[in-house]
């Protein structure tokens, strides 16, 4: 494989990482939708409140990189879906501006609008955000309505390359029952992944309870939707991409072939979702153990890995246009140049210290458990 | 049916990313500048052992964690808005331009988003040591990250490193050092990051003379002014130096902005510094012949030697600008306005040519038309240009904001000059003139940062990268309504959020740092 082709399949793991990285942190607006659910009492919340208040910067932060990474390493996808889908990821933005001041501001005085404002947008944050990153990624899978056309710079009165082909700008993506499906499916995923957290990070008999009793409605839920996305799309029709030609056709059960067709990130599918799987089965069934979070969490970044690279490695168009099935973005159309993703995969050898410094001061922090007396003592408390 | 541009877009997405813009600089600033008092206060503690220390970084940081969530959330807007609001921005430099903030995630973001949850909950979780790390982290996160993104905003200003690709039509980064390391981004760095530690100083001075006002935690408060004035007079001293290395770097790469900055129309040999004066308002074109200052106090050939390093040196107006030949920096004669579209319009039409003759897959005529175009292409943005008189920026608000934020720049020296002297001779206690003047000039701290940024923004208008693209080739195809629904949506959420931290922000600074623990921090 030539070097620019071998660095186009290499920006396209990093950015199905950090896509895997984000849907595990979304915990954190899993656990936001269950304060209410879980928090009987006002200091039971607050447990739950501070627990989540964290960690959820990294969530942010990681939505931050995200859309920086694929700026970098495909920015014709960030021309043409951000301007395009313009009101789905105006919404995402707004879902995550609201949930960046409420946690330090909910219990402050003088916050204007009132701590029930703010949990308000904690809950609004904790629903939204998942459903619309799931539709929104849904579109990966089941294409979007979109044009390119790079020649178009060249006309002086309308140069923009990347155009929207119907005025809904992203809107209409909720009409296909299939992104909504892994929106849904991402919902009630975040609220598993948030129940297991809150068992592992919260000192409290009452919440360890009601976590694990919620646990198995929640799970039975996911997989009810995930099932059903997982199967539709293997069992579908795909966006495939000749390597000749880099023609983009409709080819029967395109996603399954490629998992057949690269074993590695079969198993990888499959060990990720054994792994969400146990990790859920011995929290229900073996009362006192509270490391679920990480096997489940461990599974869920392989299960999405999978998934995200299934969209864009081997001759696949990562986000399809359903309006002009040439204009789909594929991984080799729409990269950088190879100088840029050189000089990016450089930095890129730093993430493992990144990940590494995380993991420690996350370790440092979560050693000793959230309990009441720290909620009632520490002046340090959202 | 032919399609065009609506004026209008161009207009409210460029208000668009303007309001989130000037929102995200009313709170990063202080963030860098209180960043780094905190810390030093805590290194204090960490050094002395003196609890006391401990109590007064604590309450600096209480303050910074308010500043700080909606820092991010205006940031989150703001990076996304590229890609939003500027589709055919972002495939155009792309390639360029998504590298640092790619960096600025990876280096910074997770720097400061990891080590801020230690600053803020690790007190009594990790060691004094580790604990005085992480504050040193958040805040060296924090300056990482206005590093690269001030790396992609100077590339704007002055493109370099690249190479424009016909064939996938953009450019294409060349020479990552050049984009990393131009003197315009290590400028615009230093200048931005010591205009956030001068806020950070103007604010720890305002905020504790409140309560030496009030009469309250006069130690603490003596002592943070100390701090913020040593800090305020360092930053605003070494601003004085990346100021006029701004203002050289203008005169070089971006002549029509110095115009705009002094609302120079006529260029002459021994140019004089505008020191205060009053535009003209009649005044709407540069060739209607109308004077442009009702008055104007210059020192004399000072604008030469700040743009030159000659005191002689010739300095372009707005009008020699627009019509070319005068000798310029190459010692060629410079072209004109309506020259330089006209190669801007060449260089796209051998770019349509090109892409003709590759399709035809006649090489003859495809490398005929790349020659047209390579010879053409540093005027590439021009051909978008439909009027010359785009190619001026609006002088009234370059020209008075710059002199609003000298001036201030002037008074901040002074104030932490005689707020020293005052804390040395131990007088600032009585001076309630100081106490006022100092806690008036918190937003006087702020004025200042956001006029710095309209003369750089506003000044290189109608460029989105100067010279290669203006903005009104940069923007997303959407409807106007749709940009003017999210202007007033971004407008109201910021606003109401801005007054929830003002509102926070006054309740935290009345209930004062000796209810922030056990320790009673009053003298």
């Amino acid at each position: 494989m030539e070097t620019y082709h071998l660095l186009q399949y290499y920006w396209w793991f990093l950015i199905s990482l950090l896509g895997a990285l984000l849907v595990f942190l979304l915990f954190v607006q899993g656990g936001q939708s269950l304060i209410t659910t879980l928090g009987k009492s006002e200091l039971k919340q607050k447990m739950l409140l501070n627990s989540t208040g964290r960690k959820w910067e990294f969530t942010f932060t990681t939505l931050v990189t995200f859309g920086g990474a694929f700026f970098a390493s495909f920015p014709l996808f960030y021309s043409t879906s951000f301007g395009g889908a313009y009101w789905v990821w105006i919404l995402i933005l707004l879902c995550f501006v609201i949930q960046a001041v409420s946690y330090e501001y909910q219990a402050k005085k003088g916050n204007l609008l009132g701590k029930k404002t703010y949990q308000a947008f904690l809950m609004i944050n904790g629903i939204g955000a998942p459903i619309l990153l799931g539709t929104a990624v849904g579109t990966f899978f089941n294409g979007a309505e979109f044009l390119v056309n790079k020649e178009q710079l060249t006309d002086i009165a309308m140069p923009v390359i990347s155009t929207w082909a119907n005025p809904w700008h992203g809107l209409e993506a909720v009409l296909v029952v299939w992104n909504v499906c892994l929106g849904v499916a991402l919902f009630f995923l975040a609220r598993v992944l948030a129940l297991l957290y809150f068992i592992n990070n919260i000192d409290d008999e009452e919440i360890y309870t009601l976590s694990r009793k919620r646990l198995l409605p929640e799970t039975i839920l996911f997989l009810v939707f995930f099932l059903a996305f997982l199967l539709h799309t293997l069992l579908s029709e795909g966006f495939a991409v000749n390597p000749e030609t880099k023609e983009v056709f409709m080819q029967p059960y395109k996603y399954f072939i490629n998992l057949i067709e690269m074993p590695a990130v079969l198993a990888v599918l499959l060990i990720g979702v054994v792994a969400v799987l146990f990790g859920i089965g011995k929290t229900i069934y073996t009362k006192g153990w509270k490391k679920g979070i990480w096997f489940t969490g461990f599974g869920t970044v392989l299960t999405v890995l999978a998934l995200l690279l299934c969209a864009g490695w081997n001759n696949t168009a990562y986000y399809p246009s359903v309006a002009d099935l040439q204009s789909s973005l594929t991984i080799e159309n729409s990269s950088s140049s190879l100088f840029t993703l050189k000089t990016m995969s450089y930095v890129s050898i730093l993430i493992p210290f990144v990940l590494a410094y995380i993991f420690y001061a996350w370790r440092s922090l979560d050693l000793r458990k959230i309990n009441s007396e720290e909620m009632e003592n520490n002046e340090h408390t959202y | 049916m032919l399609e065009t541009i609506d004026t209008s877009l161009i207009d409210w997405s460029r208000a668009q990313f303007a309001l989130t813009a000037m929102y995200h600089w009313l709170f990063v600033p202080l963030t860098l500048g209180l960043g780094v008092v905190q810390a030093v206060m805590e290194t204090i503690y960490y050094k002395t052992g003196d609890d006391f220390w401990k109590k007064t970084a604590q309450f600096w940081m209480k303050l910074f964690g308010i500043n700080f969530a909606i820092g991010v959330a205006t940031g989150l807007i703001l990076e996304f808005e590229f890609g939003t609001n500027w589709s055919n921005y972002s495939w155009f430099v792309g390639d360029i331009f998504g590298a640092p903030l790619a960096i600025e995630g990876i280096l910074a973001f997770f720097m400061e988003a990891t080590f801020i949850a230690v600053m803020f909950f690790g007190w009594d979780k990790v060691s004094k040591k580790f604990h005085l790390a992480s504050t040193w982290l958040t805040i060296l996160g924090a300056t990482i990250s206005a590093y690269w993104i001030l790396v992609a905003n100077a590339w704007m200003q002055y493109p370099v490193g690249m190479e424009f690709n016909p064939d996938t039509v953009r450019n294409e980064m060349m020479d990552f050092f050049a984009v990393a390391f131009s003197p315009v981004a290590i400028n615009k760095f230093f200048h931005s990051v010591l205009s956030g530690w001068v806020l950070g100083a103007i604010f720890v001075m305002g905020v504790s003379s409140w309560y030496l006002l009030k009469k309250r935690s006069t130690r603490f408060a003596l002592a943070s002014i100390k701090i913020g004035a040593i800090f305020g007079l360092v930053a605003s001293l070494l601003i004085l130096w990346t100021g006029d290395g701004s203002a050289y770097n203008v005169a070089q790469k971006q002549p029509m902005k110095l115009a705009a900055m002094e609302g120079l129309y006529e260029g002459k040999e021994g140019a004089g510094l505008s020191v205060i004066g009053m535009l003209n308002p009649s005044k709407k074109s540069y060739d209607d012949g109308k004077d442009p200052f009702i008055f104007n106090i210059q020192m004399p050939k000072l604008l030469s030697f700040l743009a030159e390093r000659d005191l002689k040196a010739f300095v372009p107006g707005i009008t020699d600008l627009i019509e070319g030949g005068y000798t310029a920096h190459n010692g060629e004669v410079a072209l004109s306005a309506q020259e330089k579209i006209h190669r801007g319009q060449t260089a796209i039409k051998a770019l349509a040519d090109y892409k003709t003759a590759k399709k035809e897959k006649n090489e003859v005529k495809a490398n005929q038309a790349l020659a047209t175009l390579n010879a053409n292409f540093d005027y590439f943005g021009y051909g978008y240009i439909r009027d010359v008189n785009e190619l001026v920026p609006n002088v009234a608000l370059t020209f008075y904001s710059f002199r609003v934020m000298v001036l201030l720049g002037g008074f901040f020296i002074l104030l932490f000059i005689i707020a020293l002297v005052w804390e040395r001779k131990g007088k600032f206690e009585q001076a309630k003139w100081l106490q006022y003047v100092s806690l008036w000039t918190i937003p006087l701290g702020y004025i200042a940062g956001q006029a710095g940024w309209i003369v750089a923004e506003v000044g290189r208008q109608p460029w989105a990268i100067q010279d290669i693209l203006p903005v009104s080739a940069s923007i997303s195809k959407l409807e106007t309504s749709s940009v003017q629904l999210t202007f007033f949506l971004f407008l109201a959420l910021f606003t109401i959020l801005l007054i929830a931290e003002i509102g926070i922000m006054l309740k935290a600074i009345r209930k004062g740092p000796e209810d922030n623990g056990q320790l009673k921090v009053e003298s």
